[in-house]
């Protein structure tokens, strides 16, 4: 069974937790115990209905405020597959827990309603799910309900995305729109009866036909930052020397030549092994232990390539980066870069140009208070201690991020796109 | 036709829409949809593993919280595939509320034994005496909440820096926000406003002296994942788990084993039935569901059509809507 992973994102009035509340209901996921659990809540709330933002928004401060604050995890499945749901905020004060959230999936389904059409944060969601290349975008058109299922407003919306679309989004990034009403289910699992002139698929339907993000990572070229060097020192296994990790992209054979970086050394591949079970061959986001026919100097944070695939090694990185704390990032200032599961001492040389994610609109100059600021993106120098083996992001998206880690207060402070 | 939304809306004979107030009137659906396949997604083992050895990586002392429930003997099985054929690098603490149901002491003495690990028990009794917790008194007196308290000195004791635990986002909802790394600070607490943010599988467990991490690997896993991973694993599981016949007695509509640590009014009868458990916490706090499941295909089967989520049997979740973020605040897992 595979596994799809979903970002959402939008406020509670464009319906998103009533949709995520179908899908879950439709799909046998809501249990009844937790429907009285929302009754009671809601009553006790001066409710006269259900009120589903009840089920995702989990923290007492977002219940206060009625919006959400973090990302949530929401989890269902069909007979086909597994999905999990990145349930993140909307407003712009948040938009670093959109990120974060959206970071890990292959599709965004953006919320409209259908009143109000292209609003400034359906812009943003279509931007940020574009800048983490995230393949496949829906663009659910819901409350259609409430626009008499008129065919015009959502053609008129959709003709509009398309004009954005053509300054944000990448080759390969697929669109689709669905007029959808998910008060009254109309197109989400169910075909609506009152969209005769919409010919495509449901919300579901759509969700059911995507391909993983995974396939796609196993065929670009393979990387295996080593994570854990397993050495028993048991009787049975006294030269066992095993490298442990996660392969981030590609595919690896027993057999291969592969590189050790960055110590440049060469080896073959002797074993791919899963608890003791020997593959033939590991692909990526699959968690091996791979062990090498000589003993060549690895270790934790080193990295495993194929001979003539080679990343080219830098000292220097530019990047686009979404700022996620509220201490600005400063030019000169030295933090932790961790690529992958590799941690190396960086600084920033050069903030070049800021993009403001409230109107979409690119300044080539550097900020004036010269940094950047929560939520803010832009494009940065850094150099690093010693060489990192990152790909371009738009290449390899497995090992093409970074974080920028604040040695004062230890936090997650920035999220990188190597350029 | 029945639909589903923040009212739910049905429509009359002549196709005009009726708003019904509540779910209770409701008993169709557009379409039945169901898991049939039951196969375990091998992309969360593989994820889990990939946290187990961060977290051997990241911090200099981490433990694996056990309980002896299903959900931490999932962990320890991933721990040892993690890093086989070496050995769990990783000590098992379990804080024991002495509201244990024996069957989960015998497995654990069992699985520690078998798998040669390290295991440090810590006893809720000997913070009461020390009188640092105060026993809950009345019907629903439970030592769930006070486990926390024996849970941070013993953090403090060994020192442990992570601490490893079977929770999963798909439990309750404060948990469905819950980072992979969670941050606690001296006091073992949660804040959820202050969340590192983690990107694609990037996990930061940089902190300070004194501080900890919480660490769920199987956050992204339901239960069901988990049973169906621990039949396609063939795991050992505490017998409690399957049909058997108990002492129990009923309240607030919950089949409640009996035992000398519940406080039962008069009219609350004990009678024998066949029952199993499908969560595992103590006996003051788990209830226990009518079952003739002897296996595992049919416990996975029991789940598939239940109609109650595994934590309505967690009687210690029932207290507040936000029973669980409060207690996560003040350091539980």
């Amino acid at each position: 069974m595979d596994i799809l992973r979903i970002a959402t994102a939008g406020s509670v009035d464009d319906g998103k937790s009533t949709l995520i509340g179908r899908l879950l209901y439709e799909t046998n996921s809501i249990t009844q115990d937790k429907i009285e659990a929302l009754e009671s809540a809601s009553k006790r709330k001066g409710l006269d209905f259900l009120d589903l933002s009840l089920l995702t928004d989990g923290l007492i401060a977002e219940r206060e405020q009625g919006i959400t604050i973090d990302v949530a995890h929401i989890y269902f499945s069909t007979p086909h597959r597994k999905y999990i749901i990145a349930d993140t905020p909307g407003h712009f004060e948040y938009t670093r827990n959109m990120v974060t959230g959206a970071s890990n999936t292959s599709v965004s389904i953006i919320l409209i309603d259908a009143r109000n059409g292209v609003i400034e944060q359906t812009k943003r969601h279509f931007y940020i799910s574009s800048m983490l290349r995230i393949k496949n975008i829906i663009v659910a058109v819901n409350k259609m309900d409430l626009v008499a299922y008129n065919q015009e407003k959502f053609e008129a919306i959709k003709a509009e995305l398309l004009g954005i679309a053509e300054q944000v989004s990448f080759k390969g990034q697929t669109l689709q729109f669905i007029p959808i009403s998910s008060l009254y289910g109309e197109n989400l699992v169910r075909k609506s009866a009152e969209t005769p002139w919409y010919e495509g698929a449901t919300l579901l339907e759509t969700l059911e036909k995507f391909s993983t993000q995974n396939s796609e990572l196993s065929t670009i070229q393979a990387r295996f930052p080593v994570q854990h060097v397993v050495r028993p020192k048991t009787e049975e296994y006294h030269d066992y020397r095993g490298y442990a990790g996660k392969i981030a992209s590609g595919t690896f054979l027993v057999g291969d030549l592969v590189e050790a970086l960055p110590s440049g050394q060469i080896s073959k591949i002797k074993t791919i092994e899963k608890f003791g079970t020997q593959l033939e061959a590991g692909n990526a986001k699959e968690s091996v232990v791979i062990t090498l026919e000589d003993n060549i100097d690895v270790s934790r944070g080193n990295m495993l390539v194929k001979v003539g695939e080679q990343p080219e090694s830098r000292k220097e990185l530019k990047a686009k980066i979404c700022w996620l704390d509220s201490q600005m990032l400063t030019v000169g200032k030295t933090y932790l870069l961790q690529h992958g599961i590799n941690r190396v001492k960086a600084k920033i040389t050069n903030i070049s140009s800021v993009i403001d994610i409230k109107n979409m609109s690119l300044s080539n100059e550097a900020p004036a208070d010269g940094g950047l600021k929560l939520n803010e993106i832009g494009w940065i120098s850094v150099k690093t201690a010693s060489p990192v083996f990152a790909d371009k992001y738009e290449d390899n998206p497995a090992n093409g991020s970074f974080i920028l880690i604040d040695e004062n207060s230890n936090s997650t402070v920035g999220v990188g796109f190597v350029e | 036709m029945l639909y589903i939304g923040t009212k739910f809306v049905v429509r009359n004979r002549t196709g005009d829409p009726v708003v019904i107030p509540f779910m209770s009137t409701i008993s169709e659906k557009t379409t039945v949809y169901q898991a049939n396949d039951s196969s375990f997604p091998r992309e969360l083992e593989d994820e889990a593993i990939y946290i187990l050895r961060e977290v051997a990586s990241q911090f200099e002392k981490p433990a694996i919280l056990f309980s002896g429930g299903k959900d931490s003997i999932t962990v320890v099985r991933l721990a040892q595939k993690a890093f086989y054929p070496g050995k769990i690098p990783f000590a098992l603490l379990h804080v024991d509320t002495g509201h244990n149901f024996p069957e989960t002491i015998e497995y654990r003495d069992w699985l520690v034994n078998k798998l040669g690990l390290e295991l440090h028990v810590r006893y809720v009794a000997d913070s009461i005496k020390q009188g640092k917790v105060k026993e809950e008194t009345g019907k629903y007196a439970s030592r769930n909440a006070l486990q926390t308290v024996t849970l941070l000195d013993a953090i403090e004791e060994f020192k442990f820096d992570a601490c490893i635990g079977g929770a999963r986002r798909d439990e309750e909802k404060a948990r469905a926000k819950e980072r992979i790394f969670s941050v606690r600070d001296d006091f073992g607490q949660w804040n959820a406003k202050k969340q590192r943010p983690e990107l694609f599988d990037m996990l930061n467990g940089k902190i300070e002296l004194g501080e900890n991490v919480r660490v769920f690997p199987i956050s992204n896993w339901t239960e069901l994942d988990v049973w169906n991973y621990i039949k396609e694993e063939e795991l050992r599981i505490p017998s409690i788990y399957f049909t058997h016949e108990r002492n129990v007695f009923e309240r607030d509509g919950m089949i409640w084993a009996d035992s000398e640590f519940i406080n039962k009014s008069e009219d609350e009868v004990p009678y024998k039935a066949h029952v199993r458990f499908r969560t595992v916490g103590d006996m003051t706090c788990t209830a226990a569901v009518a079952s003739t499941a002897d296996n595992l295909d049919d416990v996975i089967g029991e789940i598939l059509s239940a109609q109650i989520s595994e934590r309505g049997a967690r009687i210690d979740d029932k207290r507040s809507e936000a029973a669980m973020e409060k207690r996560k605040q003040a350091g539980y897992f």
